[in-house]
């Protein structure tokens, strides 16, 4: 890990980046945000965690648990809402059985999130599995995705 | 005889979502395998290009055979061969799968002036674009205009700021080029935040060099040196064209020290927003850039007089940028000819909700609701009714069908109750509830508000609790005032654009649709058939033939009967999903 934090750690001092651009480039190489980096970055920069951790979390993009290792994100910007993306988030969270408290499976294998606009309207609804952009998507065809990847597993 | 011959799929998000990639990639090969028989096939380009609008009929593909072009709708891979077989070697367009009638319709009203190359040149190709005069408006400034004149250009343009506010793009930059010091910043807004607008994400997929160019204009103009791109990480494919374009443009000597010989020298930054709706507003954007939270301050200082690092900073949208260019070459008059005396120029918008045609659109402003949704869109989904269109985003607000005949302005959907907003432009239908939409931008506003203020941190989380009081059914008489006045008070007394204008989805829907509000409230019911609590299911006997479908669909099993005889709803086990009554083929569920 150390070493990784290093070459983070000069790609900020090459490229006057900043607390942003270092929690961009931790997420990029974890996946997430691992707390013992946070404390690496802390101690070199002389910079509280808390600050770090107040940045973290004001932003969506960042996250403090390691993810699933399949993504599946409904977009729910005003299109895909008055479309039925709502619809889709439902069948999504009964089909991958998400515990209470988390986006993500007890197995590890998925994360579900939804995201305020994806800019894929005219495609509504949208949902995004894996990085890959599906539009005009139905319960039904989501559903069927899902268990495609599950058997694959 | 070697013909010339062209080929242009599109490959933005949309077209890549229905599969754009892989149908070029299945004309490369084709070709290649049918350029060994046939010899009119070498010299065949291929082309990626940006989005042309018509996103819902992708994947579009032009076929263009010396002058004659002919496109293609919803192509899939394994139609390609037939095209190149039938069209390209033996001159025989297949017919069924051109664009019809209606496709040309949708192109007619609109007037392409900032979208006029997307669709056109390659994105990824910086001589394509500079093949259609690109970067010959930086040399003509740079070569033979004084700062001062580049912005009096732009203010005798009329050009005004594209974000949403609307504020005159010259005279932004000229408060930037008289605030005092030598460092200055130009930063371009692309962290288009408003749900259901993607209107920047296509110029930049669809044409980055143009937002480039632009942002030289306008560092040029102020005496800027450096500009940065503000870009949300959620596009991914316009961030990657853009970094792209950028080293093209380095590469070239368009950025960097010294263009064209002179001493005037700029460079760009991509910078990714980490997600903040917030950020979209000028002082939150700048501390994100700077690293911190992206929270606003107040103003003054504006940031044309302290901006990013304490400078004097320009903020412009992506739109207003990509204008730029064409102004330049084409003159401040020529660009005035569009549009109304106070809102000059054309607008992209995003169309998008209940309408035939979803997808891009560039239009002159002035043109009226009418034109765009029924011209241009080509009407309602389904030929249901049209109840409302919702511009701006969480940030603007609904206006009734009756008013569909006022022009697209600035000034008149202010007078309306809405906004232009960024560009989004959603049609809703006699099926959408006007209740539970301003619950949803509520429900948006609410969770991005940044919670530095109180009114906007504490009042959008109260006026979203009475919503949901309303929509499940529990609503109380004085709930309207409540809302009313909790309105009149968050925008009047929030720090920043978010929650000043956060208020706007429930006022304009208490304006024009009080009925419906009323209906929830005093009748507990929906008349939309949207608010799940305030439905009921159930089945008519008379038409039920027992088929058995919806009690198969059904997932709390709250539907019982036997094989061909009616079935019926347990309403306390019913779940109101509603996956009956969309299947039924009989139409014997009824929701009330």
């Amino acid at each position: 890990m150390e070493d990784k934090l290093e070459t983070i750690y000069k790609r900020f001092k090459e490229n006057e980046g900043n607390l942003i651009s270092i929690l961009q480039d931790i997420q990029e190489e974890f996946g997430y945000l691992p707390e013992k980096a946070i404390y690496w970055f802390s101690e070199q920069l002389d910079v509280p965690p808390a600050m770090f951790y107040g940045i973290a979390t004001f932003y969506s993009q960042f996250y403090l648990k390691p993810r699933g290792k399949n993504v599946i994100t409904v977009c729910s910007g005003t299109a895909c809402h008055v479309k039925g993306s709502e619809k889709l988030i439902n069948s999504a969270i009964k089909e991958l059985e998400l515990p209470e408290d988390s986006n993500t499976t007890e197995d590890g294998l998925f994360t579900f999130e939804k995201v305020n606009c994806v800019g894929a309207c005219s495609i509504a609804p949208v949902v995004i599995i894996n990085k890959k952009v599906f539009g005009k998507m139905s319960a039904e065809k989501l559903v069927k995705e899902l268990r495609e990847i599950k058997k694959n597993e | 005889m070697n013909k010339h011959i062209e080929i242009k799929v599109c490959t933005g998000t949309g077209g890549i979502a229905a599969g754009g990639l892989e149908v070029l990639e299945r004309f490369q090969t084709c070709i290649e395998q049918a350029g060994l028989k046939a010899k009119t096939l070498t010299g065949c380009l291929t082309h990626r290009v940006g989005c042309r609008g018509l996103c819902a009929r992708d994947v579009l593909v032009d076929v263009i055979i010396d002058d004659q072009k002919f496109t293609y709708q919803y192509i899939k891979p394994d139609m390609v061969e037939r095209i190149v077989e039938e069209h390209i070697i033996n001159g025989n367009p297949v017919s069924e799968w051109l664009v019809t009638e209606d496709y040309l319709s949708f192109y007619n009203k609109q007037q392409k002036v900032v979208l006029a190359m997307c669709g056109e040149i390659d994105p990824e190709d910086i001589e394509s674009y500079i093949s259609h005069q690109g970067y010959r408006a930086i040399e003509k400034v740079i070569k033979g205009m004084s700062p001062e004149e580049v912005i009096d250009e732009i203010k005798r343009s009329g050009l005004r700021g594209r974000g949403g506010a609307g504020f005159p793009t010259g005279l932004k930059w000229e408060m930037a080029r008289n605030a005092p010091g030598d460092e200055k910043y130009i930063i371009c807004n692309a962290d288009e935040g408003d749900p259901g607008a993607f209107m920047d994400r296509a110029v930049i997929e669809g044409n980055p060099h143009a937002v480039i160019e632009g942002m030289l204009i306008g560092g040029y103009a102020i005496g800027a040196k450096r500009g940065y791109v503000y870009i949300r990480a959620e596009y991914p494919l316009a961030v990657e064209r853009l970094k792209k374009a950028i080293e093209q443009a380095r590469h070239k000597g368009y950025l960097g020290e010294r263009i064209f010989g002179t001493d005037f020298g700029f460079d760009i930054k991509i910078k990714l927003g980490a997600g903040a709706f917030v950020c979209g507003e000028e002082t939150a954007l700048i501390a994100s850039i700077e690293g911190k939270r992206g929270m606003p301050r107040a103003k003054p200082p504006f940031p044309v007089q302290k901006g990013l690092f304490g400078k004097p900073t320009v903020i412009n949208n992506v739109e207003t940028l990509a204008n730029i260019p064409s102004i330049i070459i084409k003159g401040a008059d020529w660009f005035a000819s569009f549009g109304t005396e106070k809102s000059k120029g054309t607008k992209i918008f995003a169309l998008t909700g209940k309408v035939k045609n979803t997808g891009l659109i560039e239009v002159p402003l002035g043109i009226t609701l009418r034109e765009i949704i029924y011209e241009i869109g080509g009407g309602i989904e389904g030929d249901r009714r049209l109840k409302a269109v919702q511009t701006g985003g969480p940030s603007g607000g609904c206006i009734p069908a009756s008013m569909i005949d006022i022009p697209v302005d600035y000034e008149s959907l202010a007078r309306a109750g809405s906004i232009m907003g960024s560009g989004g432009m959603i049609i809703l239908d006699e099926t959408d509830c006007m209740v539970n939409v301003a619950k949803y931008f509520l429900q948006f506003t609410q969770s991005e508000s940044c919670g530095k203020c109180v009114p906007c941190r504490i009042g959008t989380k109260r006026l979203l609790e009475i919503l949901e009081r309303i929509t499940s059914g529990r609503g109380k008489e004085e709930d309207l005032k409540k809302l009313e006045k909790l309105s009149n008070d968050i925008k009047a007394s929030s720090l920043c654009g978010l929650g000043q204008t956060a208020p706007n989805p429930v006022l304009s829907t208490l304006q024009y649709f009080r009925d419906e509000y009323e209906a929830h409230i005093f009748e507990k019911r929906c008349p939309a058939g949207v608010c799940r609590d305030l439905l009921t299911y159930t089945i008519l006997e008379e038409f039920c033939k027992g088929c058995g479908m919806c009690l198969k669909v059904c997932p709390s099993g709250a539907i019982i009967g036997e094989k061909k005889k009616p079935h019926k709803i347990i309403p306390e086990v019913c779940i109101k999903c509603g996956a009956c009554f969309e299947v039924c083929k009989f139409k014997a569920i009824k929701r009330g």
